[in-house]
Parts: C-alpha cells; structure tokens; sequence
C-alpha cells in the first residue's frame, strides 16, 4: 500500500526533524527496584517547572516544592487522624541553618555546604536574586508576595555571601509565613541569567522547561501532558535524605482507570478522584485512602448583594434556611468534608476559622423570611457553577436548586466553561453561584480579608461592602501584628458574626483533600498548599 | 504525474488560507479570557491585564492576525499556555503516537472489515451477512469511550492479560530513540525485544476500541460494492466462462469494488485520526487529539489553531493520495485526470 508508506514517511520524517529536541533520558529505566520509584498518577500535570512563570498551573506547583528550597519551612505536628500536618506557627530553616526575627527585620544564616543541582554553592545573592524575581515578574507570585507585604527589591538585603537580610516595610504578621509558601524558592541566578535574554531578564523561558534549584529533586525529563520524571538529588542538605530515589508522575485523565491502577497495585498514589470512589476505597480497605481537611477553606453559596433581590439581608437569610446541607454532605461529598452549618444555637463564636454558621435546613422559616422581605410569591434567578469541577458542583447546584423551588425561588443552572468562569467572576454580575475559597495563609483574617473587605477583590464575589466589616478586618490584621491578643480576639468574632448575620455567602462545608495510596507507602504529609511532599514519603 | 500532483497542490492553497482565516476567528470567538484563566485564581484585574499584555492579546485583531500568519510563514505556530511548549514540537511529537494507534486501528480494522464485507456480499442473507449487520451495527452504536472502558475493565482490571493503560509504553521501559516517532518500529530499530512487546500490547487494547468503532462503514461499503459488482455483466461473463469462484470474486470483482472502498478508508482514517480523542483520554495516550481537546477547554489559540492546520495538511495530502492510488487501481482514472 502505497499511501501507507507515504504516510508513514511523512511522519517518520517529522519526527525525525524533532530527534535533537527530545533527548532520551531514563535509559535502562526499568533496571530501576520498583521499590525505590514512586508513580503518581493524577489527571493533570503542570504547564511550567518555575512558579514563578506566566500562568504556572497547580501541579506546577508540585514540581517547584519538590524541586526548589526555599529560606524557611514549617514544623510538621500531628494533624487529625494522626496524619502529620504543616504547623501553621512553628518555622524551621531550610536553606538558612538559622534565623532572627528583629522588630522590623528578619537575618537568615545560609547553609554553607547547599549546592544547586549543578554544584555551584547557593550563596546570598542567589537569594537575593530569586526574592528580588518573585516580586518583580508580576502575575500570580508577586501577587502572593504582596500578601506577606513584601513587594520592593530594596527589601532583601545581602550582608555578606551567607547571610541575607529581609526588612519589613510595615509590621505585618503574615510576613514570615509568606517566605515559607511556595512562591520565594531559591532559584540558581548565575545559570538562568545565562539563559535569560533582553526580552526575558528573569529567564522565565529556560526555568519553564527545567528545574535550576538546589532542592532534593530536580526533573530528568518533563513531557507535557504526559509525564514528570524527578530524581533525587543526592547532594541535598536541607534535610533527612529522601527514601525514594526516583518519582514517575504520569497524567491519567479517566478517573475510572486511575482508581483501576490503583486497585491493581500498579500506581502508588493518586488524588483528585470522585468523592464516591475515594469513599467506596476508604470501606474496602485496600489502600491507604488519607481525608483532611482543606485548610482556610470553604465551598459556599454566594450571593451578589448589589442587586435585587439578594440586596436584602432577609431573601440571604431565607436562602440560608432553604439549602439542603445534610443532603449536600450525604449526596454529593459522601461525608468526605466537614459540615459548615447547623451549630448549635447557644454556641458561642470562637476565634478559629472555619467555623459552621448556625442556619439549618429550615423551610417554614425561609418562607416567612421570604414573605417578610416582601417576596411571598419567590422570583427567578439563576445559579452558576464552573464546569471544571463539575462533580461536585453539578449535583450541588441541582440539590439547591430542588430546594429553593420549596420556596418559589426558581433557579436556573447555569454552567460556566472553566476557561471562563474567572471571567465571570471578575465581571461580579452573577447572581447566585457555588465557588470555592481557601487561602495558602491559614488565618481568618486573611480569608476574610480576600474575600469580605470592601476592596472588593476577585473573591469577594459577592460584591459585599460593609463599612463595620472592613473596620473589624483592618482592625485584626492590626491587632495581630502588633500583637494586641485582645482586640484581636474581639474583632475576629466580630467578622465572623457579622459574616453570619448578613450572610452575603453561605458556607457549606470545609472540603477534604483525598490521596489514595498503597499500603506500604508511608510518610504523607498534609501542607497548606495541598500537594505531595515526596521527600517525607517512603516506600515498603 | 507530478503536473497533476502539482496541480492538486495549487489547488490545496486557497483552502489553507481559509482554515487559517476560520481557525484564527472561531478561537477568537471562543467564549472564555486566556488571560484572566492563566493570570491564575489569586489574580487582580491589573495582573489580569500585564498577562493580557504579555500575550500580545491588548493588540486589534487585525494586528494579532497578522502577527500569527508571519510567525506561520516562518514555521512558528506560537507557543502553547496550557502545557508551555511550542506547538509545532508538540504536535511533531505527538502526531506518531495518534498515527501509530490510527494506522494500527485501521490495518485489524481492514483485516476484519473486508474479508467480512465480502462475505456477506456473496452470501447475501446467510448467517454471515447477518454476523456482518449484527457486528457492524453494534460497532458504531456502541460509543469509543464506552468501548475503551469495558476493556479496560475486562482485560486489565478483572482478567489482568493487558497492560495498565498507561500511555504508549510501560512506565518502567525507556522509550527507543526516535527514528520514525512509531513505537513499534523503532524499537525493532533499536533491537529492543522487550520493548517492542511493551508498545505492541500497550497498542492492542486502545487499537481494538479503535478498530470497533471502524468497523462499520469498511465492512458495509465493501458490502455494496461487492455487490453491485457481483451483479455486473462481466462478472456474469467471467462466470460463464467457467472461471473458478475464487478468481471471479478476488480478481475481478474486488478490484472493481476497490474504488469505493478505499475512499471510505480515507474517510475513515482522517476522521479516525482526528476523533480518537477520547479514546486517547481512557488509555492516557499521548496524542494529537486529546492535546487539541485539553488546549479548546482552557481557551488555548495555538494548539487549537495549530491542530486544525495540521488536519487541514493531513486531509489536502490524504486526498491527493487517494487519487493518486485511484490512478494506481483504475487505469481509466488516470486518463480523466
């Protein structure tokens, strides 16, 4: 067949032409022990190796902890179930030995024997270089960096070629925390300005395509959208050498056939599964199915309160009254979350966030609420989910919408394409809608101060302004730098109760991250930003 | 023959431009904002808008029009946001694997499809024209994806005789230099036995699916044809001249019936090439497709423009193909052209 051969040819030849592009790395891959190769299956895989890159998605931000150090991390303490979890209070060094916290400073000590993975030591003004980047190639990491108030190059200071100083430009308690996130790691300044160019003065492009870190991974070969290959770095000294030796992350886009790989033994871990399927691993006790809560995180109902007819606390309210949590928890999460609703009446605020709002499924009393706010007949609305998270929010959004028809609120669902739904957001015109927020930063003021001030930022979706509120929010991220426990304590409750009188959103539940594992793997840990640490894991 | 190949050529021009045109404006009418989706969750409308510049997207489509046919002219076709790569290099490394898994779809496809199609034309009504209808019927009603999964479920899960439906290879082999881009024939190249097993049995499961799903309009085309050929009055000549069965219907007939045939194998192949997105999905195969798909979702322009123009290529070249192989099987063909 002649048409074959030409094809054949065709495809051969293009192929050909990308031969110098694709150098094969994992030779002699299989002579590898099993046991000491992890592979992670998961739907998707990242875009970008550098989380300090243009539109870096999540996984790659998986990439970037494993692969980068950063100054400081965080203390692991025993979290719920046992499980160990990031201590949001405790810092330890990582790249630096050690460091001073002083009024309006903070000296970090480098380790002298820390190397990039292309053995030039890691010195102060790699550090000062990589700090300078975060908060300068604009987009999401300066973004981040700005949380933490640290938004000026002249902020890090270099001492000499092992100590690094951070001035603070105004007292601000989630400083130190915002140095331990993902987004300040230490990236190799000598390798990428070699690589960076005129248009591209960070090098964006060369640590887009491969790791140039000093941490205890670093990727041997990346295809998009299909797999990450890590190895380990063996010259790591930020801390206990890892067990595993190498990590093979391949992209799985069917969930059915991940949990398959899973049950067959085949894959070590997995995670964004349907909830049904990590619920029905976790009853036949197989695998290591490990549920924690998000942390500072919580999927709700929000409300635009600019318009009619949610601009009237009462028709909030009687939505409050009208959803159907338990329903919600049962049907749609099958338990696998932690209810945010129905708090007993006499419970007093505490100072901790989240924490469950005191409605209950109620419809007689929605009804009067309704008729009270002049709505005795309902009206119609529509309510707004996002696609890309269509399991949880399409059966989320059809319960609610059954139960305000109890009300004569007749919702109409409207799905909103992933691609488009942080336009739709930002356009802040959607009525009624089902969203979720969890902050990095696990304080309250910080989740309220991105989603309640009336600086109306991207995830105060609802559009809430309220003067009282944003005196309670500028007045505890006051209070918590300067360290006025007190009228900390009273303007957090104060947030939250006013966040529940008005009710702008409605919370539902504080989501679970699910990994699924094999029984002989061990040593996950829970962090903030909810992705694998592999260094803590280990196999057999 | 190269006049008339040269001609095809000319002809195919005006028809790239206008899947450039289209292509460029449908992704531009894609709902959806590239920026606010990669500017990220934490984005504020001013980061929002430095992405938007960054990527060029501030411009007048005119503009940004211009700048996408000059990149083009020069073998750019842009970057992708989604997986951070260049589309040209993407599309040059995942167009052999969806070629690879088409072709092998298509070959057990053919294998099964004709042999039965002529069957059941020469024995219209018997058991086996039944078996063809039954087969065929049940192949296009039965969705790929559906298909892929039950084997998966059937083979892998419950019988174990299949490999995990992990891609093209078993994750602890290497993959074998790149001659061709095909698995299987590289890794023969490289005298990799082992590996060689690896692709082919990581092959069979998704190109069955395949092969299902193809089955129909190959079997049921060849079916017609046979037997408007059979019905023919040279076939009744042949026959009468006391030719032998086998020869009358292999050597006179098929050949004739082959016209058609292989036109709807053309068919079959480009939209098989372009449609195994999904099969792609369930066995995580690193193809054209479900590059093109994932790109659409996110409101990614350049591979989605860059997978059309691929296509578009892959249809003008397969055309020209077939007439030529037209010209190769009916001497008649030739002359017209």
């Amino acid at each position: 067949m002649k048409r074959r051969d030409f094809l054949k040819s065709v495809s051969g030849l293009a192929a050909g032409a990308a031969l110098p592009a694709v150098p094969s790395v994992i030779s002699s891959a299989y002579a590898d022990a099993r046991s000491e190769t992890l592979l992670i299956v998961s739907e998707g895989g990242p875009n970008n190796l550098d989380i300090h890159g243009v539109g870096t998605n999540v996984p790659g931000y998986e990439v970037s902890w494993n692969c980068y150090d950063r100054l400081i991390s965080h203390e692991m303490k025993s979290g719920p179930g046992g499980v160990p979890y990031y201590d949001r209070d405790k810092f330890k060094g990582e790249l630096a030995e050690d460091f001073r916290i002083d009024d309006m400073s903070v000296t970090f000590k480098l380790r002298k024997n820390a190397k990039f993975h292309d053995g030039t030591p890691v010195t102060a003004k790699d550090v000062k270089w990589s700090l300078d980047r975060a908060v300068s190639v604009g987009g999401f990491p300066t973004f981040q960096m700005s949380a933490g108030s640290l938004t000026k190059p002249e902020q890090f200071v270099v001492i000499d070629d092992h100590t690094v100083r951070v001035d603070f430009l105004k007292k601000d308690k989630l400083t130190i925390p915002d140095l331990a996130v993902i987004v300040p790691c230490i990236v190799n300044s000598e390798l990428v300005k070699k690589n960076a160019s005129e248009k591209d003065p960070w090098g964006l492009e060369f640590t887009k395509q491969q790791t140039a870190g000093s941490g205890a991974y670093k990727v041997t070969k990346w295809t998009a959208g299909t797999e990450v290959i890590m190895e380990r770095n063996d010259d790591w000294v930020c801390g206990p050498l890892p067990k595993i030796k190498r990590v093979i992350w391949r992209m799985v886009p069917q969930a059915g056939n991940r949990r398959a790989l899973l049950e067959r033994g085949d894959a070590d871990i997995s995670y964004e599964l349907p909830n049904k399927d990590f619920q029905e691993m976790k009853a036949n006790g197989k695998l290591n199915v490990v549920s924690l809560p998000f942390s500072n995180g919580i999927q709700y109902i929000g409300m635009n309160v600019t318009k009619p007819p949610f601009d009237n606390p009462k028709v909030r309210q009687a939505v409050a009254y009208a959803l159907p949590y338990q329903k919600i928890m049962d049907a749609v999460m099958f338990g696998l979350a932690n209810p945010m609703f129905g708090a007993p009446k006499d419970k007093p605020t505490e100072v901790a966030w989240p924490q469950p709002h005191k409605y209950n499924t109620d419809m007689d009393k929605a009804k009067a609420l309704l008729a009270e706010a002049g709505y005795a007949n309902g009206f119609e609305t529509t309510i707004s989910f996002d696609l890309n998270f269509a399991g949880v929010n399409e059966p989320l959004c059809v319960l609610v919408q059954e139960s305000l028809a109890q009300i004569g609120i007749k919702a109409t669902i409207n799905k909103v394409p992933g691609a488009n739904w942080r336009t739709e957001l930002n356009k802040k015109e959607m009525p009624l809608f089902t969203n979720v927020f969890s902050g990095w930063l696990d304080y309250p003021e910080y989740f309220f101060y991105w989603c309640y001030h009336g600086n109306n930022s991207v995830f105060n979706t609802m559009s809430y302004k309220s003067a009282e509120m944003d005196k309670f929010i500028d007045g505890a991220r006051t209070a918590a730098a300067t360290g006025d426990k007190a009228a900390y304590d009273a303007d957090v409750k104060g947030f939250i109760d006013l966040a529940y009188t008005d009710v702008p959103r409605i919370p539902l539940y504080q989501p679970f991250v699910n990994v699924a594992m094999q029984k002989n793997v061990s040593g996950y840990q829970y962090w903030f930003h909810r992705r694998l640490d592999y260094r803590a894991l280990a196999k057999g | 023959m190269l006049t008339m190949i040269g001609k095809r050529l000319m002809f195919a021009i005006p028809s790239l431009i206008g899947v450039v045109i289209v292509t460029f404006l449908l992704t531009r009418a894609l709902p959806g904002d590239p920026a606010a989706y990669f500017a990220g969750p934490a984005a504020t409308k001013e980061a929002v808008e430095q992405i938007r510049k960054k990527l060029g997207l501030d411009k007048p489509l005119i503009e940004q029009f211009f700048r996408y046919t000059n990149d083009l002219a020069h073998g750019d076709f842009g970057n992708s946001l989604t997986t951070g790569q260049p589309v040209a290099t993407e599309i040059r490394n995942r167009l052999p694997a969806s070629a690879e898994l088409t072709l092998l779809g298509l070959i057990v496809s053919i294998a099964i499809a004709i042999p039965l199609g002529v069957l059941a034309a020469t024995r219209p009504g018997s058991w086996i024209d039944h078996l063809c209808r039954v087969t065929t019927t049940a192949g296009v009603s039965l969705p790929v994806f559906f298909t892929g999964l039950v084997l998966v479920y059937v083979f892998y899960f419950r019988l174990g005789w299949s490999p995990a439906p992990l891609g093209r290879l078993d994750v602890f082999y290497s993959a074998p230099p790149t001659v061709t881009g095909f698995y299987l024939i590289d890794t023969l190249l490289a005298r990799d036995v082992e590996a060689f097993r690896s692709a082919l049995s990581q092959l069979i499961l998704p190109a069955t699916t395949l092969a299902i799903f193809s089955l129909a309009p190959i079997a049921r085309m060849t079916r017609a044809s046979m037997l408007a050929v059979l019905a023919s009055e040279f076939v009744r000549t042949a026959r009468a001249s006391g030719l032998s069965p086998a020869t009358v219907i292999v050597t006179y007939a098929f050949r004739n019936a082959m016209l058609p045939v292989i036109t709807t194998l053309s068919m079959v192949f480009s939209f098989l090439l372009g449609a195994n997105v999904l099969v792609e999905k369930v066995f995580a195969w690193p193809g054209i497709g479900s590059y093109a798909v994932e790109a659409l979702i996110s409101s990614d322009f350049a591979p989605v423009q860059g997978f059309v123009l691929t296509m578009a290529v892959m249809y003008v070249l397969l055309n020209l193909v077939i007439d030529i192989l037209y010209g190769v099987i009916d001497p008649r063909v030739r002359l017209e052209g």
